[in-house]
C-alpha cells in the first residue's frame, strides 16, 4: 500500500537539504533532521526524507539487498523520487543502505573521475546510533582543529576503507549516515584516525 | 482523463458537487507542477527532437474505500489536478457510472461541440478553387 | 576583470519602483489583464512560449506584462522560471498528423487531399492599419460543415515515386539530444540542431532564412506544407505503466522541400527542411526550416560557404537569451579594465608623438 511522502513537499525538503548541508559543512557533527516521511521499513525515516530531497528521475539508485526485498519500499522510492534503481553500483549517484556491515566494498560504487570527480555515489548509512560503535578522530576541512563520531552499526573494516578513499581524493565517494531522525556527514575531503 | 483536460477546476468541482455522499480521500502524492518535455519528430515523422517544456501537474489520491486515482494534467492548477485524481479514483469503484452521468459526460460533450465550432469555422476557409477556361484550349 | 561594486542600493530600489511605476502608465487608464494578453496579443503569447521554451500562455502573459512588452525581456523571465519546475520526464513523440488542423496550405501542390484551409490568416489582409479595430462589435466567424476527408502529408504525396528523402529514422537505443542538459558541442546531430532552432531568436532566424534565399546558400526551397493546429501531449507516467494524454498544445509546422542534384551514390531526389515551434508561429516555423535545411550542407555533400550552413556560427548565436546576456553584460562595471586600456592608450599617443624613431617599441607593446 502506497504511503505518502512528505507533509510539506516545499518545507519539508528545504529542512532536509539545508540539514544535510549543514552536516556536510562541518563533518562529524550531528543535524536534526525535523521534518520526515512515514516511510515503510527497512527504509528509516531519516534516510527517506534525504530520499526525497536528493534524488529524483536523474539520479541511478542502488539499494542493498535489505532494501531491495521489500517492494513496498522500492515502490516508495521509485514513486516518490522517480528515480531508476540500478543493479550495478558503479553506475549509482546514491546507495542506500539499511545494513552496513554488508557495505560492499567501497570501489563498487562510483569515484568518480579526474575530470568529474563529483559524478561519484553518495552513500547513505542507515545507522541505528550515533552514541555507539568505534570512536573516530576527524580533522580536515570544516573541522576546526579535531572532532569525534561515533556510529554504529558500520563495517569492520571502515577505517581502512575510508583510509583508502582519502587516497583517492580528489576522487572518492562521501558518507551521509541516517538514524530516524538525525545524521552526520563525512565527505572524501575528511581525515579519520582511531579516537580515544 | 482527457476529457477534463480544458475543463476548470470550478466547473469540475461544481459537478462533482451535486453527487452525495462522495467518498472521502487523501493524498499519496501532493498535487505538485513541473515540467515535460514535448518532443516533435524529425520531418514530422522522423526520430525523436525536443522541442521545448510544457508545464504539467499531477496528484496522486487515495479513497477511504482504498481505490487509488492519478491525476496529470497540463497546467499549474493544483485543485484541478487532485480533482481529476479524485475522479479518477471514482471511476474505478461504484460511483463510476454517477460520475460519468454527471461529470464526465457533460464535460465530453461540451468539449466535441467547442471543437466542431472550430473545425467548422477553419472548414469555412478552405479555398474552393475553380478554373477560367480561356478562349481555345 | 569585473570589480565587486557597492553601494546604489537605494537607487536601485528608487529604480525599481520607478519602474513599477511606469510600467503601469497612466492610472486612469485600465490596467490590462493577463487574459487579455493571452487572449487578443496570443501571437505575442506564442513568441515567449515559443522562444522561452516553455508552453504556460499565462506565465507568458505575465512576462510580457511584466516586461512592458519587451518580448526579449519576457522571454528570459519565463527562461528563469522554467528552472524552478522539476522535470517529470519527456512526453511521447507528438503526432502533427494527428493534429486538430486549423489552417493547412501548401505552396506546392494546388488540390491535396484536405483541401488548403487558411485559417486565421494575415496572409491576404492588404497590411493597411485600421483604425476603426477598437470601436467594431466583435465579428461572428463563418461557418460551414466539415468533411471528413484525411488530411494527408504533403511530403507523402511525393513519396511514392521515392522523388524525396525521407525522414531520418530513431537510432536504436541513442538518446535524444537535450540542450538544458549538456553543453552544445560540435559538430552538433540533428536532434539537438533543431532543439536550438526551436527556441531560436525569430529575427535571427528570419534573416537566415532569408539569406539563403538570396543565394547565401542556396537550396530552392518549396513551402512543402504548413499547417497550424492543436495535438494531444502524452507522458508515460510510470506509475500506471501506461502513456495518458496530458492535455493538447499549439503548434505551428513548416516541411519545405528543397532541391538536390544527387551524387554518384545518390538518385537526384527532393530534400527537406523541418520547422516546428509551439504555438501559431508560422514565419518562425518557416524559417526554421530553411535553416535547418542549410544545415545539413555536409551531411548532403554540399560546399559549406554560407553563414546559414555554418553549424557553429548559427546555434552558437541563436539564442537570444545567451546573446542579450553577453551584450547586456557590458552595462556591468569595466572601470579597472577601461583605466587599464586608457593607460595604455595615453602611453601609446606619447610613442606616437616623439615620432618614428620609436616606432619598434610601440610594436613592441601591442
Amino acid at each position: 500500500m502506497l504511503t505518502a511522502a512528505f507533509n510539506d513537499p516545499v518545507l519539508d525538503a528545504q529542512a532536509t537539504f539545508r540539514a544535510v548541508l549543514g552536516a556536510a559543512a562541518q563533518p562529524g557533527t550531528i543535524a536534526e533532521l525535523s521534518r520526515v516521511p512515514a516511510a515503510p521499513p527497512p527504509l528509516s525515516a531519516g534516510a527517506a526524507a534525504i530520499a526525497l530531497t536528493l534524488c529524483d528521475r536523474e539520479t541511478p539508485l542502488w539499494l542493498d539487498s535489505t532494501l531491495l526485498s521489500s517492494p513496498t519500499t522500492v515502490r516508495w522510492l521509485r514513486f516518490h523520487t522517480g528515480a531508476p534503481i540500478v543493479d550495478d553500483a558503479g553506475s549509482a549517484a546514491f546507495a542506500f543502505v539499511s545494513a552496513p556491515e554488508q557495505l560492499p566494498p567501497f570501489d563498487h560504487f562510483n569515484l568518480g573521475t579526474a575530470e568529474y570527480p563529483d559524478r561519484s555515489t553518495t552513500i547513505v548509512l542507515q545507522i541505528r546510533s550515533f552514541r555507539e560503535g568505534p570512536r573516530f578522530a576527524l580533522t580536515g576541512p570544516g573541522i576546526r582543529i579535531r572532532e569525534q563520531m561515533q556510529a554504529a552499526p558500520l563495517p569492520g573494516d571502515m577505517l581502512q576503507r575510508l583510509s583508502a578513499n582519502r587516497k583517492h581524493f580528489p576522487r572518492g565517494v562521501d558518507l551521509l549516515f541516517a538514524t530516524e531522525t538525525q545524521m552526520m556527514a563525512l565527505p572524501r575531503s575528511i581525515e579519520v584516525g582511531r579516537g580515544d | 482523463m482527457a476529457v477534463l483536460a480544458e475543463a476548470s477546476a470550478d466547473e469540475i468541482a461544481q459537478r462533482l458537487a451535486a453527487i452525495d455522499s462522495l467518498p472521502a480521500h487523501e493524498e499519496i502524492r501532493k498535487a505538485e507542477s513541473g515540467l515535460v518535455m514535448v518532443r516533435g519528430r524529425i520531418g514530422g515523422d522522423g526520430a525523436p527532437f525536443n522541442v521545448g517544456e510544457v508545464t504539467v501537474s499531477r496528484s496522486v489520491v487515495r479513497l477511504a474505500t482504498n481505490e487509488i486515482g492519478y491525476g496529470y494534467v497540463l497546467g499549474r492548477d493544483h485543485a484541478k489536478v487532485r480533482l481529476i485524481a479524485y475522479c479518477d479514483a471514482l471511476m474505478q469503484g461504484d460511483y463510476c457510472d454517477v460520475v460519468e452521468r454527471l461529470v464526465l459526460g457533460p464535460i465530453r460533450n461540451q468539449l466535441v461541440q467547442a471543437r466542431a465550432t472550430r473545425a467548422e469555422q477553419a472548414a469555412a476557409t478552405k479555398v474552393e478553387f475553380f478554373t477560367l477556361v480561356r478562349g481555345d484550349s | 576583470m569585473y570589480v565587486a561594486v557597492k553601494g546604489g542600493q537605494r537607487a536601485i530600489e528608487s529604480a525599481h519602483r520607478l519602474l513599477a511605476h511606469e510600467r503601469r502608465g497612466d492610472c486612469s487608464i485600465p490596467e490590462l489583464s493577463l487574459a487579455q494578453i493571452s487572449e487578443q496579443l496570443a501571437l505575442a503569447v506564442d513568441r515567449v512560449m515559443s522562444e522561452g521554451s516553455l508552453y504556460d500562455r499565462e506565465l507568458a502573459a505575465l512576462a510580457i506584462k511584466q516586461a512592458r512588452g519587451d518580448l526579449i525581456e519576457a522571454i528570459f523571465l519565463l527562461r528563469a522560471f522554467r528552472t524552478t519546475l522539476p522535470r517529470f520526464g519527456p512526453s511521447e513523440p507528438i503526432n502533427t498528423g494527428a493534429m486538430a488542423v486549423r489552417r493547412r496550405i501548401s505552396a506546392t501542390f494546388k488540390d491535396l487531399p484536405g483541401g488548403q484551409i487558411l485559417g486565421p490568416t494575415f496572409d491576404y489582409t492588404h497590411r493597411l492599419l485600421d483604425p476603426e479595430l477598437g470601436s467594431k462589435a466583435p465579428i461572428e466567424p463563418a461557418h460551414a460543415p466539415t468533411e471528413s476527408t484525411a488530411m494527408p502529408r504533403v511530403v507523402d504525396l511525393l513519396a511514392g515515386e521515392d522523388l524525396i528523402e525521407r525522414s531520418p529514422e530513431a537510432e536504436d537505443g541513442s538518446p535524444v539530444g537535450d540542450l538544458t542538459q549538456e553543453p552544445l558541442t560540435f559538430p552538433a546531430k540533428r536532434d539537438l540542431r533543431l532543439q536550438n532552432l526551436a527556441r531560436g531568436d525569430e529575427g535571427f532566424l528570419l534573416a537566415l532564412g532569408y539569406s539563403t534565399q538570396r543565394g547565401y546558400g542556396r537550396n530552392h526551397p518549396f513551402a512543402g506544407e504548413i499547417r497550424l493546429g492543436e495535438i494531444e501531449v502524452e507522458f508515460f507516467a510510470e506509475e500506471v505503466g501506461f502513456a495518458v494524454p496530458l492535455g493538447r498544445i499549439t503548434v505551428t509546422e513548416c516541411q519545405m522541400i528543397n532541391q538536390f542534384a544527387g551524387s554518384p551514390v545518390e538518385p537526384p531526389r527532393f530534400t527537406r527542411g523541418y520547422g516546428l515551434v509551439f504555438g501559431h508561429c508560422e514565419r518562425k516555423a518557416m524559417a526554421m526550416a530553411l535553416v535547418d535545411r542549410a544545415l545539413r550542407a555536409s551531411e548532403l555533400g554540399e560546399e559549406v560557404k554560407a553563414p546559414a550552413q555554418d553549424q557553429e556560427f548559427v546555434l552558437s548565436h541563436s539564442d537570444n537569451i545567451q546573446s542579450t546576456g553577453f551584450v547586456e553584460h557590458l552595462k556591468l562595471p569595466h572601470y579597472v579594465d577601461f583605466q587599464a586600456e586608457l593607460g595604455l592608450v595615453r602611453r601609446m599617443r606619447a610613442e606616437f608623438d616623439r615620432g618614428p624613431a620609436c616606432a619598434s617599441s610601440r610594436g613592441a607593446m601591442e
